[in-house]
């Protein structure tokens, strides 16, 4: 392997006429061709001898190939579940989709709050007060070197010490916790909740619309309208207007204890409850790093002009600052989100029924290995080129900033 | 956050004396004060509480039981008050060195230590030349006959009995001997001009395994390996999660050694070509040896991540340093003493992340210094 195979010398071909290829040694693209023959060929055969064995092996076992499976009863049991789900009736597809949006729920929420709190130890990393600075810096360093899957078993173990539903830890008799996880008293939901949340909805694209009327004013005539009362007019009153139009319903199904366990309410298990803080805890430590580097990537000439201008301290950091941090921020930060989503499938381990973990119940009973891994492999590369896609997407909005 | 918010070091104010320097820091404004005293609070008291569960009203050790177990009565006892590192005690060589046979748990030991010596030995300037390559054969052969046995009057030992932080290191330093070579062969692949399909291929594998989460990977190994093999060819499951770890450590080397390919400037490749050296030479030695002094903070920080991943490998069951922690766990007298364990693991975890992290910082600054001249 001693001659050029990826040569960049220039290419005298390029510049003169189209040459003939000539089978020699000594024409480049004749060797960019055996090269890419031999390799391609050498991992196509090792491919080719892996697949043979494959189905010897898997017409030895007796086992069929295919996703027939899929449409066959489950009988997984699935403690948590957005979509209703019964074991009994439901099939193995159906448990998969049950899996898969559990990923996506604890992924969301997951990087939401990794993203609030990494955010502000970031900026308390970079704080003029001292034990500030250091408690912060204590919380990086430590966190992000123990691993995710020891923090998690730590998290779900300390959630299962907590006291049985009979003697759980009461907040004002409505919410609770216990080793059964945490109940939430849940609002009874009716119609004019579905308004108010409407009117919400609307009320964000008015705000938009409002914002940008607001920047064009200002570009046109240096005077900018005042966003604020407008926003709290359109968020905050015309839902509650919405609201109280419908007769102003409002109840809450308060959980109450029936014999072990608390019915009624929102709960949140262990399991899950376990993961999501043991993921936002364990990513907001990077995100922190990540935020700390963008801001202080910003030159120091920018903070300066921007207090010669006479902005306040949260002025300079919101206008001037953060949006030019964020360029340095958001690439770094989409590899933590993907991160996030990825380690989000050690729920296996304790037992939140994840798409990796219902897949792996699934490829055990079944014995469907290959399809079982295909399925989780397919789930996270879309979950993965999506994320990357909208990052990419809001990053190259961000960039347009830039004049 | 106020007077409290973003600020540089360089820009805080240094008076003199500890008392300029508590104004300055600590006591900046009436919201910088408050922020110090509720911390002040917090951290005394979380201190405080520490301490006396850790030290005060800890149990050190526990007398054995008539049946020949640990009687953690005294433990049970201090639950909630006081911690019970009767369980490190008890049970610091099945979690270090797994089920190793007793009396050989030297070797394990000894390996532990050999890893070691290698990762410092590999850490400074003054030894990285071609020796540092045939010093890794060494102490990995060496590794192999130790746990192993069999030769050289030791007795063999199966793989079943491994386990502890051999395992974890043996994952970590193997994953990276195998991985590092692929890696480099893939990011060239990955920027070969003239051969696409080669390209093609090293695209596909990279963004493949960094798609999927590596607990996929080593499911794959598991229960898929066994598959690939023609029949009556079996390979035990410490080889096969070797093996995962390789696949999925190289394609996140692969994109790292890619950004230092990318950041070397064009005409360290061109002089290359003008002095008539082929593609394998200009690469070995000219665009390496700078690609990848440029990314060694990063790789250093791929390093940490993929020694904490080794600790995936419980989902799969092996025993690693965090499996055994489990398995010492399920030992009936310590069921309830969890945070103990998991605090004493965290413990060596960190103790190894936090040397390369600190070294890899040192390593960046180093750099920036040598860039600024």
């Amino acid at each position: 392997m001693s001659h050029a195979v990826a040569d960049e010398r220039p290419i005298p071909a390029r510049a003169a006429p189209k040459r003939r290829l000539r089978l020699s040694w000594a024409d480049r693209r004749f060797r960019a061709i055996v090269w890419q023959v031999l390799i391609v060929g050498v991992v196509g055969a090792i491919l080719w001898y892996l697949i043979g064995n494959t189905n010897a092996n898997l017409a030895a076992r007796h086992i069929a190939t295919g996703f027939g499976f899929l449409h066959r009863v489950a009988g997984i049991p699935i403690g948590e579940s957005l979509l209703p789900y019964n074991p009994s009736v439901d099939t193995y597809g159906r448990a998969l989709l049950v899996g898969v949006v559990n990923t996506l729920e604890v992924s969301l929420i997951g990087i939401v709050l990794a993203t609030i709190l990494g955010t502000l130890v970031g900026i308390g990393r970079l704080s003029r007060n001292w034990l500030l600075a250091k408690l912060t810096a204590v919380y990086v360093e430590t966190l992000r070197d123990i691993p995710l899957l020891l923090q998690l078993l730590f998290w779900y173990t300390l959630l299962q010490g907590l006291p049985p539903p009979k003697r759980a830890w009461s907040l004002g008799h409505a919410a609770f916790v216990s080793n059964r996880g945490i109940v939430l008293p849940l609002l009874h939901w009716q119609p004019a909740h579905t308004a108010a949340l409407a009117a919400f909805a609307a009320g964000v694209l008015g705000t938009a619309l409002w914002a940008r009327h607001a920047r064009a004013r200002q570009d046109a005539t240096g005077v900018r309208p005042r966003v604020w009362p407008v926003a709290a007019a359109l968020l905050l009153i015309l839902p509650l207007l919405a609201w109280a139009a419908l007769g102003a319903p409002f109840a809450v199904e308060v959980p109450v204890l029936r014999g072990f366990n608390f019915r009624g309410g929102l709960t949140l298990t262990p399991e899950f409850f376990a993961l999501l803080l043991g993921l936002v805890v364990y990513t907001a430590a990077y995100v922190a790093e990540i935020v700390r580097a963008g801001i202080q990537a910003i030159p120091r000439g920018q903070w300066e002009a921007a207090e010669a201008l006479g902005l306040r301290h949260g002025q300079v950091l919101r206008l001037v600052i953060l949006p030019q941090a964020l360029r340095v921020i958001v690439p770094p930060m989409t590899s933590q989100y993907l991160n996030l989503a990825k380690n989000s499938s050690l729920a296996v381990a304790i037992g939140y029924q994840d798409i990796v973990s219902v897949a792996d119940t699934t490829l055990n009973q079944t014995g469907q290995a290959i399809e079982g891994i295909a399925v989780i492999m397919a789930v996270y590369l879309t979950i993965s080129l999506s994320i990357s896609l909208f990052m990419n997407w809001y990053n190259a909005r961000i960039a347009l900033v830039e004049r | 956050m106020g007077d409290a918010g973003i600020d540089r070091v360089s820009e805080r104010t240094r008076g003199v004396g500890p008392w300029a320097w508590m104004r300055a820091n600590l006591f900046s404004s009436w919201w910088s004060t408050a922020v110090t005293l509720a911390l002040a609070y917090l951290v005394l008291r979380g201190l405080a509480g520490l301490f006396a569960w850790g030290v005060v009203h800890a149990v050190w050790s526990v007398p054995v039981g008539a049946n020949g177990m640990a009687d953690p009565s005294a433990c049970l006892d201090a639950a909630g008050v006081g911690a019970c590192w009767a369980v490190i005690a008890d049970k610091w060589r099945l979690i270090l060195f797994g089920r190793f046979p007793y009396h050989e748990q030297w070797r394990p030991a000894l390996v532990v230590g050999l890893f070691i010596g290698l990762y410092a030995v590999s850490a400074m300037r003054r030894f990285w030349h071609a020796g540092l390559a045939l010093a890794w054969v060494v102490v990995l052969a060496g590794v192999g006959v130790l746990m192993w046995g069999g030769v050289l009057g030791l007795a063999p030992v199966p793989e079943d009995s491994w386990g502890g932080l051999p395992i974890t290191l043996i994952l970590a330093t193997f994953g990276l001997a195998f991985a590092f070579p692929l890696a480099v062969l893939v990011a060239l692949g990955r920027r070969a001009r003239g051969l696409p399909a080669v390209r093609a291929l090293c695209v596909l594998y990279v963004e493949l395994i960094r798609g999927v989460p590596l607990i996929s990977v080593l499911f794959m190994a598991s229960v898929m390996f066994p598959l690939f093999l023609p029949e009556g060819v079996n390979i035990d499951k410490l080889l096969r999660a070797q093996v995962a770890f390789i696949l999925f450590t190289a394609a996140y080397l692969a994109e790292v050694i890619r950004g230092g390919l990318q950041a070397l400037p064009a005409g360290q490749a061109e002089a290359a070509d003008a002095l008539g050296l082929t593609y394998w030479q200009k690469t070995r030695l000219v665009i390496l040896p700078q690609a990848l002094r440029l990314v060694i903070p990063p790789l250093v920080n791929t390093f940490i991540g993929s020694f904490k991943d080794t600790s995936l490998v419980l989902i799969i069951g092996l025993f690693d340093l965090l499996s055994m922690g489990h398995v010492a766990l399920s030992d009936p007298p310590w069921q309830s003493f969890s945070t103990e364990v998991y605090l004493f693991l965290a413990v060596i975890y960190i103790a190894f992340c936090f040397a390369m992290s600190q070294y890899s910082r040192s390593l960046e600054r180093g750099l920036d210094r040598s860039r600024r001249r």
